[in-house]
């Protein structure tokens, strides 16, 4: 490889983040910060000393940093059953877990209702069991639920993340402790752990960043009270007219994310040990045991609670409202009874749903890869604050991004704004930050010897990298193409200030439905988000399968 | 049919190379800006995520003008009418519909719309001309109202409130949900009706009704999807009042498929309960196809138009020639709605706003 190619190909990241993140942006501050004459700074001036404002960054912060121990503490355990057992289904399991990930709010909120609401199946079978008159969970448009669903919709980064390396950890070093008289315990703390801190920590940015631009869950399954930073920019942008604050607070934002994702890359680089990966023939350990048997036992019941909101859901989806048996939503979206402009048949919406994935994970891929080569040595002063730039999408306001592609996106004559272009960009641009971190985690974890070694042997620097790094790198980009693929199938953000009916999404199309009263829409909505449970489990099974033919697990 | 079949094929993949392909290539070969080669002129609708009309309608108006009527769906209304003023340089659109009043005196202040009067204003009674500058030309217009579960005040024996008073006694503590007007736009003209019902002074404000509604244990929903499908008692919720449509009794049965001959659901009458909406088409500054977007203004306010969308949008049509479907029959047209002229919302919404949301949330 010449070194020109390798330049090319080394900055397509940075040149990916200009055209899809720091150009748009630049185009919508530029005129918000600054709108109705004032000084671009008053705005941040006023975010920065209005009690308000900063009681809703306070909460925002904590909210998330409530939501990522919660995911960690449920994660975590069923990541460590994932990787250590092999059983049968294992693997439909582990597609199961994501498909909360990438629910939209609305759809996750239809569910929860029909477990936990008033009428809800849970309250229902306390009162009669325990006979009481008012329902006694009470969670709805709490904190509580809040925490909850996320910790649901992100359950499935810390089991994907951390047991794709955990699996990989050569478990001879574990051995080697317990023969030496160590507890589990200690050989946990002492060897296991910081093993897997980099990916712990790999899964808690992630989760961290995600909740803590949150809207649509806090919008919808939150209370009023319980705005976060995203919440604030939306209505200031869109409800009162005042573009400024709505771009002091992005800014605000951008900042306070970019100083996470830089203490997190210090750190990260600080603790990451480069130790040996020896996966183990993970077919059939343990799991006949009883241990093994309950360990399992315990990760289905794990995953079943988590999918629950969305197994009510799907039985909702089957129910008339009076608790009949009824096909009749299914019915409806297959059909343009009422002729409209813009019914969507079902199939075409999967297509189009599928399309945009299927286009975001071909290139949030490669450039997540390439993204994790450049940030893979150590040493160097630029990767941390490149390692957070890197990362900066997940943590930039999609309001405000989607304004940047709607003001920025029209050069001359050529006029992008209303193709599919900047969705397939939104897209990516939130994808990718996953395949970096997983591959990363992963990359890191990998023997540098390794590559030396095939290039004292002869191999080119290619040749090291597509015979060798990327075989064994392949579970993680697996994962990495799971997550992008997820991130495209559920992403509202951007697209509910992009949308096009021409583009017509799964999730865009629960939402038409939903914007009408009437029981006929409700089942509608139910029997087309029950479809993208099921595209979405399909899908992430689907890739999963790849591991099994050819990619193989190494 | 050719059209109709061209439609259906306008999906993502057929865009790749539709629009997508070309726009790639001259960027490719030129790197300069491509004028694209549009034989059937294309005119761009800009609306809120509620619009649907009759595909035959659409077809009708492409047909007649040698035209392709893309329709370009952007949020609420407040996101839409944000988003044609933040791209106000170079619109997005040629037409605007579904601005209503209480976003009208904002997005004329910004200078967004043109002037057209259509010769079809005058078949529109005068309480429903939305604009007397004549950028935007009415269309439509409806009710935000209070709705009961009927099934639910069977149950308990009990009376739905018949004055916005009772809603802050004790009876009807706790069976209420709001929007949030700060994030919805039937919130914020329920908001809007109190402050037209109570004022901003005197002994009994708009103020002290939201103060006493909270202390009644108001439910506060940031959308009215959530509202309407989760927190309403019909559809699960604990709370069998909620500020929806005067239409929605209506839409209810419409959209039974056959179970209710009458409306599983009521309106709240009493005065200045509902708040008068009233929506309109503009044409935006910027159009390249200003004729066209006239003949298209004229042409949604023509009667074929007007008598379609009724039960698609759940609102009344403003041409006084259009007959209603029976089933608006269910819906309620009030004798006293509460209404504000579309300047004094422009210029007192985020005080309001800000003191509402302290009132009631903080």
């Amino acid at each position: 490889m010449t070194a020109a190619v390798r330049a090319v190909v080394r900055s397509t990241p940075l040149t990916f983040l200009a055209i899809a993140l720091f150009y748009p942006l630049w185009a919508v501050l530029s005129r918000t910060l600054g709108w109705d004459g004032e000084s671009p700074l008053s705005p941040v001036f006023e975010v920065l000393t209005d009690r308000y404002y900063i009681g809703r960054l306070a909460f925002t912060v904590a909210q998330a940093a409530a939501s990522t121990v919660l995911a960690l503490a449920i994660g975590l355990p069923v990541a460590y059953i994932f990787a250590r057992f092999n059983f049968p289904g294992r693997s439909a399991l582990l597609a199961l877990t994501t498909v909360p990930f990438m629910m939209p709010p609305i759809v996750m909120a239809l569910g929860f209702i029909a477990l936990i609401g008033p009428s809800g199946v849970i309250n229902r079978l306390m009162m009669d069991v325990l006979g009481l008159s008012e329902p006694p969970v009470r969670l709805l448009h709490t904190l509580v639920l809040i925490l909850i669903a996320h910790a649901v919709y992100e359950f499935a980064i810390v089991v994907r993340l951390v047991s794709t390396v955990w699996a990989n950890l050569d478990h001879r070093l574990t051995e080697t402790g317990q023969m030496l008289g160590a507890s589990a315990w200690r050989t946990f703390r002492h060897v296991t752990l910081p093993l897997l801190m980099p990916a712990v920590a790999a899964a808690a940015a992630l989760v961290f960043l995600f909740t803590f631009t949150s809207f649509g869950v806090v919008l919808i399954l939150g209370a009023p009270e319980h705005a976060t930073l995203e919440v604030g920019i939306y209505e200031a942008t869109t409800k009162l007219f005042r573009p400024g604050i709505g771009g002091a607070l992005a800014l605000a934002q951008i900042v306070v994310t970019f100083a996470t994702l830089l203490t997190y890359a210090r750190l990260q680089e600080r603790v990451t040990n480069r130790m040996p990966t020896r996966p183990r023939p993970r077919s059939g350990v343990g799991y006949t045991n009883i241990g093994g048997r309950v360990s399992v036992g315990l990760a289905v019941a794990v995953v079943i609670v988590v999918v629950s909101p969305l197994v009510a859901l799907m039985v909702r989806s089957l129910l008339s409202l009076d608790g009949g048996f009824s096909m009749a939503g299914y019915e409806g979206i297959f059909s343009n009874e009422r002729n409209s402009f813009f019914f969507v048949s079902p199939l075409t919406a999967m297509r189009n749903s599928i399309g945009f994935g299927v286009v975001t994970v071909a290139l949030a891929v490669p450039l997540g890869t390439v993204a994790a080569f450049a940030l893979r040595g150590r040493g160097s002063w630029w990767r941390s604050p490149l390692d957070a730039l890197y990362m900066l999408p997940l943590g930039v306001s999609a309001v405000t991004l989607g304004l940047g592609y709607l003001v920025g996106f029209k050069f001359g004559g050529l006029d992008l704004r209303t193709t599919w272009v900047p969705i397939v960009l939104a897209h990516t641009l939130v994808a990718y930050p996953f395949v970096l971190r997983v591959v990363l985690s992963s990359l890191r974890a990998m023997r540098p010897q390794l590559g030396e070694a095939a290039r004292v042997l002869g191999a080119g620097r290619l040749r090291a990298i597509f015979a060798l790094e990327l075989p064994i790198l392949s579970p993680a980009l697996l994962v990495g193409a799971v997550f992008a693929f997820a991130v495209s199938l559920g992403e509202f953000g951007a697209t509910l200030l992009l949308n096009r009916p021409d583009y017509t999404t799964m999730p865009v199309a629960i939402f038409r439905y939903l914007g009408r009263p009437g029981s006929q829409n409700l089942a509608e909505a139910l029997a087309m988000s029950s479809l993208l449970v099921v595209i979405a489990a399909l899908g992430f099974l689907l890739i999963e399968r790849a591991r099994y033919r050819g990619w193989g697990e190494f | 049919m050719f059209q109709a079949f061209a439609r259906v094929s306008r999906t993502f993949g057929a865009q790749l190379t539709r629009a997508g392909l070309p726009v790639l290539f001259c960027i490719a070969l030129t790197g300069a800006a491509c004028t694209s080669d549009s034989h059937p002129r294309e005119l761009i609708l800009m609306t809120h995520d509620s619009f649907d009309i009759g595909e035959d309608i659409i077809m009708a108006f492409e047909e007649e003008h040698d035209a392709t009527i893309q329709i370009l769906k952007s949020g609420d209304s407040g996101e839409m009418v944000a988003q044609a003023i933040l791209t106000k340089e170079a619109p997005l659109a040629d037409l605007m519909y579904g601005i209503d009043n209480t976003f009208l005196g904002r997005a004329l202040e910004a200078g967004i719309f043109k002037e057209y009067r259509s010769a079809n204003l005058n078949l529109v009674p005068g309480q429903y001309r939305l604009d007397p500058t004549d950028h935007v030309m009415p269309v439509d217009f409806g009710f935000v109202n209070i709705n009961y579960d009927l099934a639910w005040f069977g149950e308990h024996a009990a009376q739905p409130p018949a004055d916005l008073l009772d809603l802050t006694e004790k009876d009807w503590k706790g069976l209420l949900v709001v929007e949030n007007p700060a994030t919805s736009s039937p919130g914020l003209a329920f908001m809007l009706s109190t402050i037209a019902r109570f004022g901003e002074t005197g002994e009994y404000t708009w103020k002290h009704f939201w103060a006493d509604l909270r202390a009644n244990d108001v439910l506060v929903a940031n959308g009215w999807e959530d509202a309407y499908y989760t927190s309403f008692s019909m559809y699960g919720g604990d709370r069998p009042l909620v500020v929806s449509y005067t239409t929605s009794p209506a839409a209810e049965v419409f959209y039974s498929e056959g179970s209710y001959d009458s409306p599983p659901t009521g309106n709240m009458t009493g005065p200045r309960v509902a708040f008068l909406q009233i929506e309109g088409i503009g044409i935006l500054e910027g159009t390249d196809n200003e004729k066209l977007a006239e003949q298209f203004v004229d042409f949604v306010m023509d009667q074929a138009f007007q008598e379609d969308f009724p039960t698609r949008m759940w609102v009344y049509p403003a041409n006084s020639d259009a007959a209603l479907p029976t089933v608006f029959d269910f819906a309620l047209a009030p004798t006293d709605p509460a209404t504000m002229d579309p300047t004094t919302i422009a210029a007192n919404r985020e005080t309001w706003i800000d003191e509402w949301t302290q009132i009631v949330l903080r």
